[in-house]
């Protein structure tokens, strides 16, 4: 690792990727920050009512999406997940249905914003519990395996807050135990809200863990969205040729607040903050891609553009979108009614 | 016992075993999971053998780590496959309630029915057996509270067989619950061949007149033996086995009520917050003016469970001369 947080110094290695799979990621970085600066920006405007944060996890949301194959793999995500979701094929609409909770939202406006579901999309269902979807990752995979579906596997993230819990631990351990085609990604952005990592465990390096439970490890730079894709493309091409399970820690940094009702002033400094802020990966990716002549500068501007105009375009769409009825709070409790009496 | 043509007298254990074996023989995407349910067969030996025959692929040993035995389910659910998963006693079950009600439960109304999840978890339940402290309790008030479960009690085998097999087809999650003192010692024709009992239809056992029983699991046995015997004094007592607690059968139960003017509900759970206060509440809504006397409970006292002491596991449990003086209590009120 280059700095003792492990972000500082994206080597920007291409590992085979092309110019137009180059520009891609960083699109999808570039409609990341920008879609979640929107929901910032709505709730500030009293248009919603609450947005959360994924600032600094673009690179390795980016990275990741770039080795998943649509409509074969199967994404089970935690909610600071907008950047990979989006790199998957979510679209921007869909974003701004789910901010502005909307009756075409995946969940019909019932969930948080960033809780997406979509068969289409191999996009699982998740609460907001931390590393409640880990088993259900799991599960998933079992049944890819059990099925014998070579070239299927399943991604799964967290953050650092959900390495933690007991169904991280049980999750891995049995996706070791029967070598299950899955991937899990740890964001490790150092911040569970407002408890630092050192608080949250003694050995600051999740990946550790990983021989504990006899799977291999590996950790990656999370502000170099080309490591990122080269660790996962690895271990997911493991997962899908029957090598069982990977954990891969992506050391990243949370730049803004845990959501819009968050204050991290309470908990850290501003000079950590600018700091960190100078190892960015979203100009700094920028500036490699036009450095070595993949987008000229004009070009870069047009990428911007694209994104703002169809930001834009997807929150005024959404805006205008109705609300669920309030008679849809009562659908879909079961397959057939929602009365406890017969 | 005389045995009717096309069914065959089992116990409950043997109903529980016969109804998992034919699913996963009917159904390749069913597959097992649970403590020691493979080589070990199941510690009441339920799944006995049923690794040889089917593989482990398909009855899985887990790691002894409840909550992602549910929510591995959950996610074999969701990708397709039909799981049963089991809980090796219900005490266990309390590392897997974020999976039971925030994950599995919410699953079809969280994601507005893009995902389902269709998922069997069953559990042994109850005390008579000195299981002590965690070996004992009954669950079911803890999970009735929570819409997008299921819950069922089956009290005979040939609705542990119906219900089973009604639980497995079903498209949500249900929660099986068995009672463990009922596994050998409960004998009954159960006819052969598949057969389902829809959720939330109760039974009416015995018809009466005087009195309305509820009551589900072990004590359905010893609330019938109390009626049967006041039945010898002159006193008319229907008994209804609820069989199902989510959903439930509110129209059996007063139909009931509306006749015999009075009602008992009997549980072996605690009384304070149980499944007999939400029925005590129903009807207190719904029949009020039909009632000629108080709404009784009879059930476990307000403590943390029953002991192992004998005395203490005792005093704990209802027995059927308990159960026979509150019935003619209330026939006397």
């Amino acid at each position: 690792m280059a700095s003792k947080s492990g972000t500082a110094k994206a080597s920007f290695e291409r590992h085979g990727l092309t110019d137009e799979q180059l520009v891609q990621m960083l699109r999808t970085m570039l409609m990341h920050r920008r879609l979640e600066g929107r929901g910032f920006e709505l709730n500030r405007q009293g248009k919603i009512p609450f947005a959360s944060a994924g600032e600094g996890h673009e690179a390795v949301q980016a990275g990741a999406a770039m080795a998943f194959v649509r409509g074969k793999d199967i994404l089970v995500p935690y909610y600071r997940d907008l950047g990979l979701d989006v790199g998957i094929g979510l679209s921007p609409l869909e974003v701004l249905l789910s901010l502005f909770a909307r009756a075409a939202d995946h969940s019909g406006g019932r969930q948080f914003p960033h809780h997406y579901a979509s068969r289409k999309l191999g996009l699982y269902s998740i609460s907001s519990v931390l590393a409640a979807q880990l088993p259900h990752a799991v599960g998933a995979a079992y049944a890819i395996k059990y099925r014998k579906e070579a070239g299927r596997a399943v991604l799964t993230t967290t953050g650092d807050g959900a390495t933690s819990e007991g169904e991280f631990h049980e999750s891995m351990n049995f996706a070791a135990v029967h070598k299950l085609p899955i991937v899990f990604l740890c964001e490790n952005n150092e911040w569970a809200i407002s408890t630092p990592l050192a608080k949250q465990m003694a050995n600051p390096n999740i990946v550790d863990r990983a021989a504990g439970y006899g799977m291999p490890g590996k950790q990656v730079n999370g502000f170099d969205p080309i490591a990122c894709y080269a660790a996962v493309k690895e271990a997911m091409d493991r997962a899908r040729s029957g090598g069982g399970p990977t954990l891969i820690e992506a050391k990243c940094y949370r730049f803004l607040a845990h959501t819009t009702d968050d204050d991290d002033r309470t908990y850290r400094s501003r000079e950590e903050v600018a700091e960190r802020r100078k190892d960015d990966p979203v100009p700094n990716f920028e500036r490699f891609l036009v450095e070595r002549g993949v987008l000229t500068a004009e070009g870069l501007e047009d990428l911007k553009r694209s994104v703002l105009a169809e930001a834009n375009e997807a929150t005024d769409r959404a805006e205008a979108m109705p609300y669920p009825a309030p008679s849809d709070l009562y659908t879909n409790v079961y397959a057939d009614t929602h009365q406890p009496w017969r | 016992m005389a045995v009717t043509a096309g069914s065959k007298v089992l116990n409950n254990v043997e109903a529980v075993r016969e109804t998992l074996y034919e699913a996963m023989k009917n159904d390749d995407r069913t597959v097992i999971l649970g403590e020691d349910v493979g080589a070990r067969g199941n510690v009441f030996l339920i799944t006995k053998d049923f690794i040889n025959e089917f593989g482990p692929e398909r009855v899985i040993d887990t790691p002894i780590a409840e909550a992602s035995i549910v929510g591995i389910a959950i996610g074999m659910a969701m990708e397709g496959l039909r799981p049963i998963a089991e809980i090796q006693f219900a005490d266990f079950i309390y590392p897997a309630f974020n999976q039971i009600v925030g994950e599995a439960a919410k699953t079809r109304y969280r994601s507005n029915g893009e995902y389902t999840c269709p998922l069997v978890i069953r559990t042994p339940y109850g005390g008579g057996v000195r299981g002590a402290l965690s070996h004992s309790v009954s669950i079911e008030a803890l999970f009735y509270h929570v819409p997008g479960l299921k819950i069922v009690a089956p009290a005979f085998p040939a609705d542990v067989k119906g219900l089973l097999n009604a639980a497995i087809d079903d498209p949500d999650p249900v929660l099986f619950l068995e009672h463990k003192k009922t596994y050998r010692l409960i004998k009954g024709e159960v006819p052969e061949g598949h057969y389902t009992i829809p959720l939330g239809k109760a039974n009416v056992l015995k018809e009466g007149k005087q009195l309305t029983v509820v009551s589900y699991g072990l004590y359905v046995h010893w609330a019938l033996e109390a009626a049967k015997k006041l039945e010898d004094e002159g006193m008319s007592v229907e008994v209804i086995d609820l069989r199902s607690i989510r959903p439930m059968d509110k129209t059996a139960i007063l139909n009931s009520v509306e006749k015999t003017r009075k009602l008992l509900i009997i549980h072996e759970d605690n009384k304070f917050g149980g499944i007999g206060a939400e029925i005590s509440a129903m009807v207190a809504e719904e029949a009020l003016f039909s009632l000629d006397g108080p709404i009784r409970r009879l059930c476990a006292p307000d403590v943390p469970a029953m002991g192992y002491a004998e005395p203490l596991e005792h005093e704990y449990m209802s027995s059927p001369e308990k159960m026979a003086d509150a019935m003619r209590e209330l026939v006397r009120f």
